[in-house]
């Protein structure tokens, strides 16, 4: 085992794994972080705790983790490389780790283009491949990157994003077999709407032999309402979203849209399960976090392994 | 080259306020080629402060000169005399000459009147985007000759990321994915397995933040 | 302070704003005492340097008679022409002045009528200003 965590346990098993997402309070109020861990015990195998998403200033992923540690949940916490550089990025990692959290999640980070400080100074010191890569070293060979020792014994379980509907398509699958390469043990992938793309690239990914090197987790994410579904299928880059699901949405009677998101999320599930080199699945529904035991229910993924 | 544009003329009026005299320096290298600080713009300049400052009822002199080159020392000689005769510098030149005018003419105070915006080029009439940020670590040879550091909004080494669609960055429809570029030049050369190989972390060393940078050559010193 | 009769320098492309000037002028219209013209050989001729020197050396206003647009000889000097007045005009606000000193006008060579008419808006512009 290289982290011991609970979602590497899954895995393992080759239980279909579940992960959800958690959104840290824009302040330091614990009840927030609470209420939604609350909806989600029980319910998944580990959950994200995002970093500051979009580039909008939140309780940090570190703290969060470890309080929903405490709740008796296992955090993934994510790092982004917007925000600190070699330095802090490794430091970071030791307190976490310290703390008792298992998995981390690397990332490049938003640009802060989309969040709230948008007169920033921005880090990418590393990026997210280079990222994977550092704590992998740190894991593997007990070295910084810079190459001092590592004084104590870090176990992570590390995992990417990857994004399917990102531009060039032809180019993804390699990209991720350069996370893969990097050390990336999991994957997640951004959420998906358009099968017919996704199973593309399974097949590329697979061509590459990569199912077979890391876990993939499908990302899902609830539509609340044909607004909603318009405005990411036109605004959102790296998200598409296929016509027949915007229609299906904005065809919702008035106060179902959110029901018809959820189903069509449901299905999508159904569909991941049996995709050959898919082994788990990724919901999120920020803000949604009480609608997560409904999905996972109805999509038959309960109960979860202890 | 160095591209630059003009400061807002309020701040420049406000920069002068306190002064009845002054020299505004154009420079003849990269702000004249952008046509921000060249000898065209110092005369635009020079008539719009004094109409200003006319309006004002606080009129001010000004000598118009144009240098060749801001950025090295023998051509401050150029401005000399014309220095004698005034109480301060509005330097149109990027921010190298001015603060060798600065430097140069220690006991007056020499004013930015263009933002130095970034290294490039102009793209069409009007219109300049940025190549490089001087790095000072070069990696055109690994992205088929376009610059992940200056053009990609997050600098990434082994891009691109999830926010690249139909060409274009995640921060702007306007904004070129470097990532795309790199992917389609590549591409053309037939060299794509390139990407295949992870960049390991910069040494940005030698970027602005090993600090302030200095290059000394033995073989060309007197 | 604008003068009763105030100077106003009027550039003039020689495809348009000539023929309109002396169109004009052979019409016996009345034009201001206070109006000096200068031809250029096109609208494009009129640079940014020219606009705001013309202002510095005293006139109240300065007008750029151009052709319409389709009409430039030059295919696009008309269109920078006034790109550049309107680049000056937001100057001008932006240092206290009116935009109004600086104004762009279209004419047609045969135009006399319409060239007298402009000026004197312009002088009607600048003494109710």
């Amino acid at each position: 085992m290289k982290s011991g965590s609970n979602l590497e346990k899954v895995f393992e098993k080759g239980v279909f794994a579940v992960t959800a997402e958690l959104g840290p309070p824009k302040g330091n109020d614990v009840k927030v972080v609470m209420e939604k861990a609350k909806h989600l015990k029980g319910m998944v195998d580990a959950v994200n705790v995002t970093d500051n998403q979009t580039a909008i200033v939140r309780m940090s992923s570190i703290a969060t983790s470890k309080l929903i540690l405490d709740m008796g949940l296992e955090p993934v916490m994510q790092m982004t490389c917007r925000d600190r550089n070699r330095i802090g990025i490794q430091s970071d990692i030791f307190g976490a780790t310290a703390l008792g959290i298992k998995n981390c999640l690397c990332l490049s980070g938003d640009h802060q283009r989309f969040g709230n400080e948008i007169d920033s100074k921005n880090v990418y010191d590393l990026d997210s491949i280079q990222l994977l890569s550092v704590l992998k070293g740190i894991r593997d060979e007990g070295k910084t990157l810079g190459g001092d020792e590592v004084e104590g014994d870090v176990k992570l379980f590390l995992g990417a994003a990857a994004n399917p509907f990102g531009d060039p398509f032809e180019f993804r699958a390699i990209r991720l077999a350069k996370k893969v390469k990097a050390g990336a043990d999991f994957i997640q992938t951004q959420c998906i709407y358009d099968m017919d793309r996704f199973r593309e690239w399974m097949k590329m990914v697979r061509d590459l032999g990569l199912h077979e090197r890391t876990h993939i987790m499908g990302g899902v994410m609830p539509l609340k309402s044909g607004g909603m579904a318009r405005y990411m299928q036109k605004n959102v880059p790296g998200i598409t979203i296929p016509d027949e699901i915007v229609k299906r949405m904005v065809a919702a009677p008035k106060g179902k849209g959110a029901a018809e998101g959820i189903k069509i999320c449901i299905e999508t599930i159904e569909q991941l399960k049996e995709i050959e080199g898919v082994d788990g699945v990724h919901i999120m529904a920020l803000e949604w976090e009480h609608r997560v035991p409904e999905i996972v229910e109805e999509a038959g993924l309960l109960p979860r392994p202890s | 080259m160095i591209i630059a544009e003009q400061k807002p003329i309020e701040e420049i009026l406000e920069m002068l306020a306190p002064h009845k005299k002054i020299l505004l320096a154009g420079c003849g290298a990269c702000v004249t080629v952008c046509q921000a600080g060249g000898e065209k713009e110092v005369g635009v300049l020079a008539s719009q402060i004094r109409v200003a400052r006319q309006e004002a009822g606080n009129p001010i002199e000004i000598i118009e000169t144009t240098l060749t080159r801001q950025c090295e020392p023998e051509f401050m000689d150029e401005a000399k005399d014309l220095m004698n005769d005034v109480e301060a510098v509005l330097s149109i030149a990027c921010g190298i000459g001015v603060q060798l005018m600065a430097q140069t003419f220690y006991d007056k105070p020499a004013y930015p009147g263009l933002n130095t915006s970034f290294l490039g080029f102009p793209e069409e009439h009007g219109v300049f985007t940025e190549r490089c940020a001087a790095c000072g670590n070069c990696v055109l040879h690994l992205t088929g000759g376009i610059c992940p550091i200056a053009r990609c909004s997050k600098s990434l080494l082994n891009g691109p990321c999830g926010g690249s669609q139909d060409g274009k960055c995640e921060i702007s429809k306007d904004v070129d994915c470097a990532w795309q570029l790199i992917y389609d030049r590549l591409k053309a050369l037939g060299k794509l397995e390139n990407l295949a190989e992870i960049i390991p972390p910069k040494k940005w060393i030698t970027s602005r933040d090993g600090g302030p940078r200095k290059i000394v050559r033995e073989d060309l010193r007197i | 302070m604008v003068s009763k009769n105030p100077k106003i320098v009027a550039f003039c492309c020689e495809e348009s704003g000539m023929p309109a000037y002396e169109h004009a002028v052979s019409l016996g219209l009345d034009l201001p005492d206070g109006l000096k013209v200068v031809a250029l050989p096109c609208g494009g001729k009129a640079e940014t340097g020219y606009l705001m020197k013309a202002l510095d050396e005293g006139a109240d206003a300065v007008m750029v008679f151009a052709c319409y647009e389709g009409n430039c000889k030059y295919v696009r000097g008309n269109i920078r022409a006034e790109k550049r007045v309107n680049y000056l005009r937001e100057r001008l606000e932006k240092i206290g002045l009116s935009p109004e000193k600086i104004v762009f006008c279209p004419v047609a060579p045969a135009s006399g009528q319409r060239f007298a008419e402009l000026v004197q808006r312009e002088v009607d512009t600048l003494l109710g200003a």
